[in-house]
């Protein structure tokens, strides 16, 4: 043991001196590399022939250790290790260490394998003496690093158990040595072998191998290589080892690592040591004190101190410290650090050798300085307002219009721009304010005598009326002198007495004005000379106002002339007027005195009668007794020419001036001079600097919203405020108000509301420029009391000394301003029709550029500002005005220039991978595009091809051409340009809508995203806990409900529809070709009638023997669907029973089976009754017995249509449905006597058509989507909405199947509460005049009317998305709707027409939910469907309204509390609050709602002349089409047969379809002849001739292939108001009789 | 396709399997997984979806789940936007024996070729309300992504709030067939040779 120990050390010893020769050599050139290492070589070899014997010796050993070793490995890694073992391991650890110690062993060996090997080559092309390569090979030799692993002391075991591995190692290594022959070639084979042994060390040595080793002689050089691997091994093993101690040397160690130099010097002695301690490996553990290792932390551990360094330390010595600052040099300033901070930094700094090169001239760390500038480096932003950070500044930016709420909706008729009004604030004017003065007061109340007067004078009344009175009087003179002087002109005569009527009045108008204006000016005066004496009392001068009276001087002689003349003709008029009445009094009472006379004679006569015959005449006498003393009349006095005179001379005193006296002409001027605040007692002082600090402003209000505002003025000593700002307010609608606020500020602090002014809004004629200045009043009820001289608002306040006299006067004063609508620059006034009041419909704002509208604000001039910088003698060191200087040296030496524009992203340009040409040319770009957009076409579009050229150009074709027809009026295919125009509109209306759902498909909530259970009531926790108790009751089946799938996982195929066609009532039956005709009772029953005594409305059965002759029908149902055809068995006779299911695929467009995909699906399930007819097609009698030659025939009888939103939504349809049938069927009767057999009639007496029981539904189901939840904007209350949503919540939680209404979404995208939809509308007039008399029919026709307006299906394409409801007069105009318009428009019919009328909301089939019309019709409810026209009992069995759950009329909403919602089973009694919810009740009343229909409807006559060419351009359509459906076949048109249809089909219009058909098939038959006919004409709604195509090829006609076939089609067309227009198509196809 | 002219779509196969889960405190735990990829990726082979089966922890590394759950899938495409991601949910049995959720988590496929190891990091929606996570404790019905495709797209996630819970390591073996020819570069540029390629992976292993 001791002899290999110590051989190992030997050897140990040589290697690492070899190694350290090596180590040598890397530093050294190539050539003097090889030269050396050779002679180190050479010293090897002898001292390993030296050693020789001792070296195989300890080979030997090693092999049997390693033996041994192998088969000890269990037992010692289990049991403790004997001391052989360890010193075996030592042994192990010295040679080869470099195993890894840990599992897998395998990389690490091939590592060590590679490592060598590589070195071994090195050796061989030394020996080649390659020398030029042997610092590739140094570069090789470099060994990876080898990841360093903690190893714990546990692990140490398995460390024994590796020894085996490193055995093998040290095996290999001899392996090697021994296999390094000198033969190269050899040499090479066995270096690969070991290579590819590497990964399998395990292997023992080959016989060869052993006997290599032996035999051989050892070369120095592996072993040479040998060590220094060994040396790098050792290096991770010391790696490892020190890691194992808790003191680590790490410091050296990678240094090491590191620094070769420095390891070169140390290596010897640091090696050596190593293995020292590497045999120390297994002691245990022991630890040192703390403080021996506090003592060895000592020697790496530095704590620097935080004390100050003291300056000398820091100093180079024998300097000073310098300090540039004081020098005057500019030293930046240096970013803070903490004392403590720069005083370890210097600490740490010094312990260094060159520390002191860190400290400045100053003493202080060297420092740049502090790199954050002190000015922005963005463009400043230059705050108008003082005291705002400009962060914080309000920057008024533009308004503009927000489009994203209704930018996918759009109005019908676009408005141009925005409109513009210009309010001109120019001033403010107080009247009184709380800090006037008692001078102001009196100032004020001069200055409006003033402008009173000013007023007058400008009116100058007095004059006026004086003229007027010389111009009569000189009238009158002159009439009476030209009556004087020649004949008596009648005319002139006669107006005479009304001219001096005339002059009087006059005069008396002058002399009240004259009264007035002297009052004025007394007034004006007395007002002054108050206000001159008050000035005298306080000794201090407010205002400036001074008055001068102008005296002018009149000549005194004219003067008193001119007076005296005026009042001697004064005179005159009084005395001739009272001459006049003086006249016309002496008349009356000449008068009266006759008779008074006349009457004292009679009485005298009498009484003498009476003495006469005293009994005779009693009674007269009685009579006179009790007659009245009559008076005597008094002779009236003659008026007193001095009285008058004396009047008329007082008057003018009072009211006229004086002759003589000067006129007095009183002038306001502002003069005068004002006290300076100096001379002013204290509490004048305190009034005007109380005024100084107030100030004024205005706000605009536009529709009650703040528009904007005047800048905040001071008011002036004079209490005006002028602004003079003009407001240019872009507006989009109608003005509803205009308002001004006008705010007082007081100092900093408080602003207050002063008074609102609303301002008239503009006519429409009032343009900018031309609109007058106004000045609007206003007054503030404020009580405002002040301590000072002001005398406060809304306070009483005397001038007198003894408080007596006093008043309150309020703030009040005039703004003065101007509205007007400014005009374009075309001229164009820019005012928004008066039209957009009510509706509201906005436009979509062009596209703002947002870059154009940054300025480029904030550069000043450059000019000035290079000057201002030479004469502020900047420092252009300073780095705070480096910013400046830089900027100025651009300017002035004019390089650089100042970009004209500001560019947000200007490195786009880096980011574009493509040019934008080449993007825009790229097909793959563009598809990529418009996929990411969700354009429809692509939205689905999978796989994009990767090159250009397999995209095919048809796939943009569609695009471009919806892209181009969009706005392009295709005539062609509607035949009508309005009905082009509006399909092109509601395109787009579609489209916006599909594109706001797409929108709003992104906004997702919690629930789109987490499913969580609703936390679960109390009532339903019990229910459940109830139900755990509940007795299993496995015979009582319980309905599960279908598993419902989602959408995602599936595919096509996968969807299969179902459809069960059960059985068919009435279907109609062929007639005996030649049969008696009867014609058919033709009564027009009302609805009583046909309600409830229908019975008797039959007509009674018919000749049994018709009944058997008749032929049996033989129906089969076809079902198609997405171009699947599926068809049932014949079954015979008119009410067939098939109940047979049928299956039909399903395929989503474009695979896509989501939701909203599945919602948009347009397919419709047609269900079709065929008749299959027989022909005998034997054309030989002969053949007959041989063989059966029948000739199939199918002929249309009716169809449902079914759509598959409707399927989709309702899961299943389970249900009897009318089948379509055309009102007429050529040979077919509907058969009338077998409702009575059956006796249904109670049921079946309405229905006259023929029904089918079908159920339909969907495998497996799939979940209907949602709708979407968008929150649209609203012009409702706020109240009413949430009232809405209470109500709907309520409704809903009760009955959650049953849904409920209360707020619908108009065309504009507003949400409208939906009782504004129904209004009491006027139906056009000529349905009304058709049927005067009766109600009923009236009904009939309007109904009939509305369900001509084509049904647009929207449901089909908005479904679950959302539904826009159109008023009536947009329906109207559009000509197109779903349920809903139809629905309101029929209700708002009924309610004109006086009937009383209600919307149904509920579930129809197959609509889906609906809305019909329910009205009250003596004590009857009768429903209608408002789609197609019909209407029903409530109690009748085939009406498709199946659910009911709102009621709506104008003023309410009912929601259906009753158990049940069958119309049948449920009382339409809305006064039952039991029954139905209402929800404007006694709590909550209706607050009178308007209405969003119109005022009226306005109805265009119908234009005949357009449907007559309508007509024949449909029917020439048609035509062309069935010719082009036979391509095989010849196609002749009947013309008489088509004449004949013809002529039929206006009477068919007539009678609404009813009760013709056996007119038809007699006048046919009487026509034709001997043809078999078949055919019946089609009655559609017209909207576009697509569908009639469609229409008549679904019919089959043409499918016939007889030879001999004859066809025959006749168009008609019925306009109704409002180009409203009914269709009519009748085919037939002949075949003549043989 | 085979011509040697220039193929149309680039094929990127994956194989792997869901190795383990940590979930602590969390026992008898299977997971589901599925790919999400863009509009021009198809699946040419394999299963886009998988159900593992329900493993429990052994009583050695209590937290670790080993599933061992096969992937093998090759998509086909033409557009690297919309890159496959697998997408992976773990659910197991509650306190109850409910089957709630243990976790969602979503990963793209590498990329490069070669063998990659990826651990996703779990989460799970939280209730919104201090009763909701109550009852939904109490009657096992805790808050579940609608689909779990959900975690692999940003659309929508701010709505929800998760915690998070557990890893998932997958590993993964991906080749690529053509993306080089049709100019998609997917390997970095210091890995031009790719015999240095192991070497580098093991170093990094160890």
């Amino acid at each position: 043991m001791e002899c290999i120990s110590s051989s190992l050390w030997t050897y140990q010893s040589v290697s690492l001196t070899r190694n350290s020769c090596i180590a040598c050599d890397s530093q050294v050139s190539a050539t003097d590399q090889m030269s050396r290492s050779e002679e180190s070589q050479m010293i090897i070899m002898e001292e390993l022939q030296d050693e020789d014997a001792a070296q195989t010796e300890r080979l030997r050993r090693a092999l049997t250790a390693r033996r041994h070793s192998r088969r000890h490995t269990l037992p010692e890694a289990v049991g403790a290790p004997e001391p052989r073992e360890e010193e075996r391991s030592r042994a192990g650890m010295a040679a080869a260490p470099a195993a890894p110690r840990e599992l897998p062993p395998v990389p690490s060996t091939s590592r060590a394998g590679s490592a060598e090997s590589s070195v071994r080559e090195r050796m061989r092309e030394k020996l080649k003496a390659a020398k030029s390569k042997a610092e590739i090979t140094l570069l090789q030799e470099d060994p990876t690093p080898r990841p360093r692993r903690l190893k714990s002391i546990k692990e140490r075991k398995t460390e024994v158990r590796l020894h085996k591995a490193s055995d093998n190692d040290k095996f290999r290594e001899m392996q090697e040595d021994e296999s390094h022959l000198p033969s190269k070639i050899k040499f090479r084979d066995t270096v690969k072998k070991l290579k590819e042994k590497s990964t399998y060390q395990n292997d023992l040595p080959s016989a060869e191998e052993a006997y290599n080793f032996f035999t051989f002689n050892f070369d120095a050089e592996p072993q040479n290589m040998k060590a220094e691997a060994r040396k790098r091994n050792e290096l991770n093993e010391e790696e490892e080892a020190e890691e194992e101690c808790v003191e680590t040397q790490e410091g050296e160690q990678e240094e090491d690592e590191t620094d070769e130099d420095a390891r070169l010097a140390k290596d010897d002695l640091f090696i050596i040591g190593q293995t020292a301690e590497d045999f120390l490996v297994m002691e245990p553990a022991d630890c040192e004190n703390y403080s021996e290792q506090l003592k060895k932390e000592k020697e790496f551990l530095f704590i620097p101190s935080m004390l100050a360094v003291p300056a000398s330390e820091k100093m180079p010595r024998d300097i000073q410290p310098r300090y540039l600052e004081d020098e005057g040099l500019y030293v930046g300033e240096r970013p803070f650090v903490s004392q403590s901070n720069q005083n370890i930094i210097e600490n740490r700094i010094l312990r260094q050798e060159q520390g002191k090169e860190w400290f400045g001239d100053d003493g202080k760390i060297l420092a740049l300085p502090n790199p954050i500038k002190q000015s922005s480096t963005r463009p400043p932003i230059f705050s108008l307002e003082e005291g705002i950070a400009p962060e914080l500044e309000t920057v008024y930016v533009k308004a503009v219009k927000m489009t994203a709420a209704n930018q996918y909706l759009l109005g019908p008729g676009d408005l141009q721009g925005p409109f513009q009004l210009d309010i001109d604030i120019s001033g403010l004017i107080f009247t009184h304010h709380p800090c006037f003065s008692r001078e102001h007061v009196l100032a004020a109340k001069l200055a409006q005598l003033y402008d009173q007067y000013l007023a007058r004078k400008q009116k100058n009344l007095t004059k006026l009326l004086t003229d007027k009175l010389h111009v009569l009087r000189n009238a009158v003179q002159s009439g009476i002198d030209s009556g004087d002087a020649g004949g008596p002109r009648p005319v002139a005569q006669q107006s005479i007495p009304e001219y001096k009527i005339e002059i009087r009045q006059t005069r008396r108008l002058r002399d009240a004005e004259q009264e007035k204006d002297r009052t004025l000016l007394k007034t004006i005066v007395k007002v002054w000379k108050q206000m001159k004496s008050l000035r005298d009392f306080q000794k201090f001068t407010n205002t400036p106002m001074k008055l001068y009276l102008r005296k002018e001087e009149v000549d005194q002689r004219l003067d008193e002339e001119a007076y005296e003349a005026e009042i001697q003709a004064e005179i005159n008029e009084l005395l001739e007027e009272c001459m006049e009445e003086y006249e016309k009094k002496m008349e009356e009472y000449k008068t009266e005195l006759k008779e008074w006379k006349l009457w004292k004679k009679t009485q005298k006569s009498k009484k003498k009668k009476k003495k006469k015959d005293i009994h005779e005449d009693e009674e007269s006498v009685e009579d006179c007794d009790l007659g009245e003393e009559r008076v005597k009349p008094i002779p009236p006095k003659m008026a007193n020419s001095r009285d008058i005179e004396q009047q008329v001379r007082e008057k003018a005193d009072n009211c006229r001036r004086k002759p003589g006296e000067p006129a007095l002409i009183p002038e306001l001027v502002l003069s005068g001079n004002i006290t300076p605040t100096e001379l002013c007692p204290r509490a004048e002082v305190l009034r005007r600097e109380d005024v100084k600090k107030r100030s004024a402003f205005i706000k605009v209000l536009f529709n009650s919203k703040e528009v904007s505002r005047t800048v905040t003025r001071p008011i002036s000593s004079d209490f005006r405020v002028h602004f003079g700002q003009i407001f240019n307010l872009q507006i989009f609608s109608w003005p509803e108000s205009l308002k001004l606020q006008i705010y007082e500020t007081m100092g900093m602090s408080s602003t207050t509301l002063l008074a609102e002014v609303f301002i008239p809004v503009p006519e429409t004629t009032v343009l900018t420029g031309s609109a007058p200045m106004e000045e609007v009043e206003f007054s503030s009820s404020q009580r405002v009391m002040l301590d000072h001289e002001g005398v406060g608002s809304g306070v009483s306040f005397s001038f007198e000394a003894d408080g007596s006299n006093r008043m309150t006067l309020m703030t009040s004063g005039k703004v003065s301003n101007s509205v007007s609508w400014a005009v374009g620059e075309k001229g164009i006034p820019l005012i928004p029709p008066v039209s957009q009041q009510n509706t509201g419909i906005s436009s979509a704002l062009k596209n703002i550029d947002a870059i154009a509208s940054i300025g480029t604000s904030g550069l000043t001039d450059m000019k000035k500002l290079a000057k201002w910088a030479a004469e502020a003698k900047l420092d252009p060191n300073d780095p705070s005005n480096a910013a400046l200087m830089q900027l100025i040296m651009a300017a002035t030496s004019g390089e650089a220039q100042v970009p004209e524009f500001f560019r947000l992203e200007q490195l786009q340009q880096e980011f574009n991978f493509v040019s934008d040409e080449e993007f825009n040319r790229s097909k793959r770009f563009r598809l990529l595009q418009l996929r990411s957009e969700e354009v429809s076409e692509f939205r689905n579009y999978k796989q994009v091809p990767l090159h250009e050229r397999e995209i095919s150009e048809k796939i943009f074709q569609d695009y471009e051409k919806r892209l181009q027809e969009r706005d392009v009026v295709d005539s062609k295919n509607y035949l009508d340009a309005h009905r082009a125009v509006v399909a092109n509109y509601l395109q787009k209306v579609r489209e916006s809508v599909i594109n706001r759902f797409l929108i709003a498909k992104h906004h997702f909530i919690l629930s789109d995203l987490v499913n969580e259970e609703e936390i679960p009531s109390l009532g339903i926790l019990g229910l459940s806990l109830f139900k755990l108790a509940e007795p299993k009751r496995p015979l009582r089946p319980r309905r599960k409900e279908r598993k419902k799938v989602t959408a995602q996982n599936l595919s096509d195929g996968d969807v299969k529809l179902l459809v069960n066609i059960v059985r068919a009532y009435d279907i109609p039956v062929r007639k005996p070709v030649m049969g008696k005709f009867q014609q058919p009772s033709k009564s027009s029953r009302s609805f009583n009638e046909m309600f409830a005594a229908s019975a008797s409305a039959q007509s009674p059965p018919d000749s049994p023997d018709w009944a058997f002759s008749q032929v049996l029908v033989r129906p089969f149902v076809e079902v198609s669907f997405q171009r699947t055809v599926c068809r049932t068995t014949t079954a015979e006779g008119p009410n067939p029973n098939w109940n047979e299911e049928l299956e039909l695929p399903f395929r989503a467009p474009n695979g896509d089976y989501s939701t909203h995909s599945l919602q948009s699906v347009k397919d419709e399930v047609f269900i079709n009754v065929f008749d299959e007819v027989l022909h005998d097609a034997v054309e030989d009698d002969r053949e007959r017995g041989s063989g059966i030659h029948t000739h199939v025939e199918r002929r249309w009888l009716g169809c449902v249509k079914i759509p598959f939103t409707t399927i989709y939504f309702q899961a299943r349809i389970d249900g009897t449905f009318k089948v379509d049938i055309p009102p007429v069927l050529l040979g077919y009767s509907k058969d009338k006597t077998l409702g009575i057999e059956r006796g249904y009639d109670s049921v079946q007496n309405l229905s006259e058509g023929s029904y089918i029981t079908l159920f339909i539904t969907i495998e497996p189901q799939l979940i209907p989507g949602e709708s979407v939840r968008e929150k649209f904007d609203t012009q409702e209350d706020e109240k009413l909405l949430q009232a809405a949503e209470k109500y709907e919540a309520e409704c809903t939680s009760a009955f959650p199947s049953r849904q409920c209404l209360t707020t619908v979404i108009d065309l504009s995208g507003k949400t409208v509460f939906i009782t504004k939809y129904i209004k009491p509308l006027n139906p056009p007039e000529e349905l009304l005049d058709a049927v005067p008399d009766s109600s009923q029919s009236a009904a009939e026709l309007v109904a009939r009317y509305v369900s001509l307006i084509p049904f647009l299906p929207d449901s089909v394409s908005f479904a679950g998305i959302c539904d826009l409801w159109s008023t009536s007069d947009q329906f109207l105009y559009l000509l197109a709707g779903d349920e809903e318009e139809h629905a309101v428009l029929l209700c708002n019919y009924f309610l004109g027409m006086g009937k009383k009328a209600w919307l149904i909301i509920g579930n129809a089939i197959p609509e889906g939910s609906t809305a019909y019309v329910l009205t009250l019709e003596r004590s009857q409810y009768v429903i209608w469907n408002p789609s197609t026209g019909c209407f029903y009992g409530q109690y009748d069995t085939f009406c498709p309204l199946q659910n009911v759950y709102c009621l709506i009329s104008c003023d309410n909403i009912w929601f259906n509390v009753q158990e049940h919602d069958a119309p049948a089973r449920i009382s339409f009694d809305v006064t039952k609050p039991k029954r139905w919810k209402s929800f404007f009740s006694r709590s909550f009343p209706y607050p009178g709602l308007n209405s969003v229909q119109p005022e009226e409807l306005v109805y265009q006559c119908s234009d005949k002349a357009a449907a007559v060419e309508l007509q024949g351009r449909i029917e020439k359509i048609l035509k062309e089409k069935i010719m082009e459906w036979r391509p095989r076949h010849l196609t002749r048109w009947n013309r008489y047969c088509t004449s004949t249809l013809r002529s039929f089909l206006p009477l068919l219009e007539q009678n609404q379809g009813k009760d013709v058909e056996d007119d038809h098939q007699a006048e046919l038959q009487k026509q034709l002849g001997d043809y078999r006919v078949s055919g019946f004409p089609i009655h559609r709604p017209f909207s576009e001739v697509r569908p009639l195509i469609e229409a008549v090829h679904s019919t089959g006609v043409h499918t016939i292939d007889i030879s001999n076939v004859e066809f025959a089609l006749a168009v008609y067309v019925h306009a109704y108001p409002q180009n409203v227009l009914s269709l009519w198509i009748y085919v037939a196809s002949l075949v003549r009789n043989k | 396709m085979a011509a040697a002219g220039s193929p149309s779509v680039f094929l990127v196969s994956v194989t792997g399997q869901i190795e383990s889960g940590r979930f602590p405190g969390f026992d008898d735990l299977y997971c589901k997984f599925c790919f999400v990829y863009g509009q021009d990726w198809v699946p040419t082979a394999g299963l886009e979806e998988g159900i593992s089966q329900i493993t429990s922890t052994s009583d050695v590394s209590p937290t670790t789940l080993v599933w061992n759950f096969p992937i093998d899938i090759t998509f086909k495409s033409t557009n690297p936007s919309g890159w496959p991601q697998i997408v992976v949910s773990v659910y197991g049995p509650d306190f109850f024996g409910h089957d709630v959720v243990r976790g969602y988590g979503a990963v793209h496929v590498p990329f490069t070729p070669g063998r990659h190891t990826r651990t996703i990091p779990m989460f799970v929606p939280e209730s919104t309300s201090r009763l909701q996570q109550f009852t939904s404790w109490f009657t096992g019905r805790r808050p579940e992504f609608t689909d779990p495709r959900v975690v692999a797209q940003g659309e929508g996630r701010e709505v929800t709030r998760v915690r998070s819970q557990g890893f998932v390591t997958i590993s993964f073996n991906v080749v690529t067939k053509d993306m080089q020819k049709l100019g998609y570069n997917v390997s970095p540029s210091d890995m031009q040779d790719p015999s240095l390629g192991p070497l580098t992976e093991g170093i990094h292993m160890y």
